[in-house]
């Protein structure tokens, strides 16, 4: 008997569907642009300067918002932070109500995480699952001086006790919504669109 | 994704290319200090191993347990097969005790096939017979891609046994499925009958003679790869070639035909499924040359069984219907 699934719905980071024509923009292009140079600076600030930084994006669209924040960081500090992808498949705790997804290869920096600060960078931040899943991943791959956690929005509805040090927005949404982010690198435009629930 | 893999016709283009990409960063693994994911933790996966094995049974039990699975190994010795209990009720038994997948190795062709009818767990064939060995065509195609790319036109020449091997069956299979162009090359007596009408549907060349192939003569081609095929003396009552040595001078890979291969293209790959005939397929000197991937082989091998175990277990559960003998007498 299959367990009733309790979950909030999937919340689709990697939907590259079409985004639904009721959706609202809440984020611009330029809105988009000026949180992640204000999350660079935080981490800098955060972590007095680049040393020791490392950026982990988490597949699929916090891997271009990670190589971004690098890149704002470099401008500020002169200095190149080292960027990777931390796939999470095999730690994600819903596997058993999904069809398989393909799991695919992170990509550690060279110098690896050991003793590093390890900022992962998302672009939704919900039900919390997929960073659980991502310390997971990082346990086994190291031990990082300390983890922080970036991400573009914040839509509330945390199922597990994790939050976020820098956060590009704070969006206030229903469970019935869908938060639609698109970022050029992988969509080819830079945008935050919500869709669904009751029109306000 | 199916169920089982039973054959590797099971599997789509996009099937294979999903667990070769899955694959690689199972492989990932084995480079680093925790060799240990959670992925399949509760589940349950047992080898049944009708026939000898070392690389096989080993893999999977090692992919099992870096997935977090719990693995059981079972041999025809030990087992109360040695008893005269039939396969049907071996197969049942361990079913019955709820395991998530069977991983079979048997000595009948299309034992794993006709084990999938009768139980409910996911099946893979670990090698049925002179059937197939689904999973060593896609270590072999996991090996050739990492050294040569996309396997799309890839020239790949299969010698040996042909007749009495599953892991031919398998590639032929696989590598077609990829895209890759075939050659198979064999004494008329180890080339399987009916192989015209089967080398036509499926479309790769047949040959008698090995050095025209090697040597890209006429419609041959230059070659990627050469995958040699352990003659397979305890599946053959003797008569299908003179001597050994007689052998190792038509089809043999031999230093000398090794040397010409290397002279055309020194980067073509050298494969043996194992375990190798040092001397009598292969020269030491092919086994051992920078040509040779065949330890790339084996540690392929462990990923690409972690990355079947996770495709057919991982996923969402399709409760499948009870046996009828199962359910004979259930409340309703």
């Amino acid at each position: 008997m299959p367990c009733p699934d309790l979950s909030a719905p999937d919340q689709s980071s990697t939907d590259r569907s079409s985004i639904p024509e009721d959706a609202r923009d809440v984020m611009s292009e330029g809105d988009i642009s000026r949180a992640l140079r204000r999350i660079g600076h935080e981490i800098l600030e955060r972590n007095k300067g680049s040393d020791g930084l490392v950026l982990l994006g988490i597949p699929s669209r916090g891997v271009p918002l990670a190589r971004r924040l690098a890149a704002c960081i470099e401008e500020v500090e002169g200095t190149v932070v080292p960027v990777g992808e931390l796939d999470i498949t095999l730690h994600r705790d819903d596997l058993r109500r999904n069809p398989v997804r393909t799991a695919h290869r992170s990509r550690i920096p060279a110098g690896g995480i050991d003793d590093q600060v390890v900022v992962l960078v998302d672009d939704v931040l919900y039900s919390g699952r997929t960073i659980r899943a991502a310390l997971d991943a990082l346990s086994e791959l190291g031990r990082p001086r300390a983890v922080r956690l970036a991400v573009l929005v914040d839509r509330g509805h945390r199922e597990l006790p994790i939050r976020a040090d820098h956060v590009g927005k704070n969006l206030p949404t229903s469970s019935a919504e869908r938060v639609h982010v698109r970022v050029a690198e992988v969509d080819g435009l830079d945008v935050v669109r919500i869709s669904g629930g009751d029109a306000r | 994704m199916t169920k089982h893999l039973i054959s590797s016709a099971d599997l789509s283009r996009a099937e294979v290319e999903d667990i070769l990409e899955t694959a690689a960063s199972m492989h990932d693994l084995q480079r680093r200090e925790v060799k240990k994911v959670p992925t399949l933790r509760g589940r349950t996966v047992i080898n049944f191993f009708f026939e000898d094995s070392t690389r096989t049974r080993s893999s999977f039990e090692i992919a099992g347990k870096w997935m977090s699975a719990d693995t059981i190994n079972l041999s025809a010795k030990g087992s109360s097969t040695s008893k005269g209990e039939s396969l049907r009720d071996t197969a049942m038994t361990v079913d019955a005790m709820a395991v998530d997948a069977l991983v079979i190795r048997h000595h009948a062709s299309g034992a794993c096939h006709q084990v999938a009818q009768w139980v409910r767990c996911s099946v893979i064939n670990a090698g049925d017979g002179t059937h197939e060995h689904p999973t060593q065509a896609l270590l072999d195609a996991y090996t050739l891609r990492s050294r040569l790319g996309d396997l799309d036109g890839k020239h790949v020449v299969i010698v040996g046994d042909l007749t009495h091997s599953r892991v031919f069956r398998s590639n032929i299979i696989t590598l077609k499925t990829l895209g890759a162009r075939v050659t198979v090359v064999a004494p008329p007596t180890l080339m399987p009958s009916g192989i015209g009408a089967w080398s036509a549907a499926d479309g790769f060349a047949t040959s008698w003679d090995l050095d025209p192939v090697l040597d890209g003569e006429g419609e041959h081609g230059s070659v990627d790869a050469v995958m040699m095929l352990r003659v397979q003396r305890e599946r053959m009552s003797g008569g299908y070639f003179p001597t050994a040595r007689e052998y190792t001078v038509g089809y043999g890979l031999t230093r000398d035909r090794l040397e010409r291969l290397v002279a055309r293209n020194d980067d073509v790959l050298v494969l043996h499924p194992g375990p190798m005939n040092r001397g009598l397929e292969i020269a030491p000197e092919a086994a051992d040359s920078p040509q040779s991937v065949v330890l790339d082989q084996v540690s392929a091998g462990v990923a690409v069984r972690m990355a079947v175990l996770y495709h057919l277990l991982a996923g969402e559960d399709t409760p499948a219907p009870m046996p009828a003998s199962a359910t004979e007498g259930a409340v309703r």
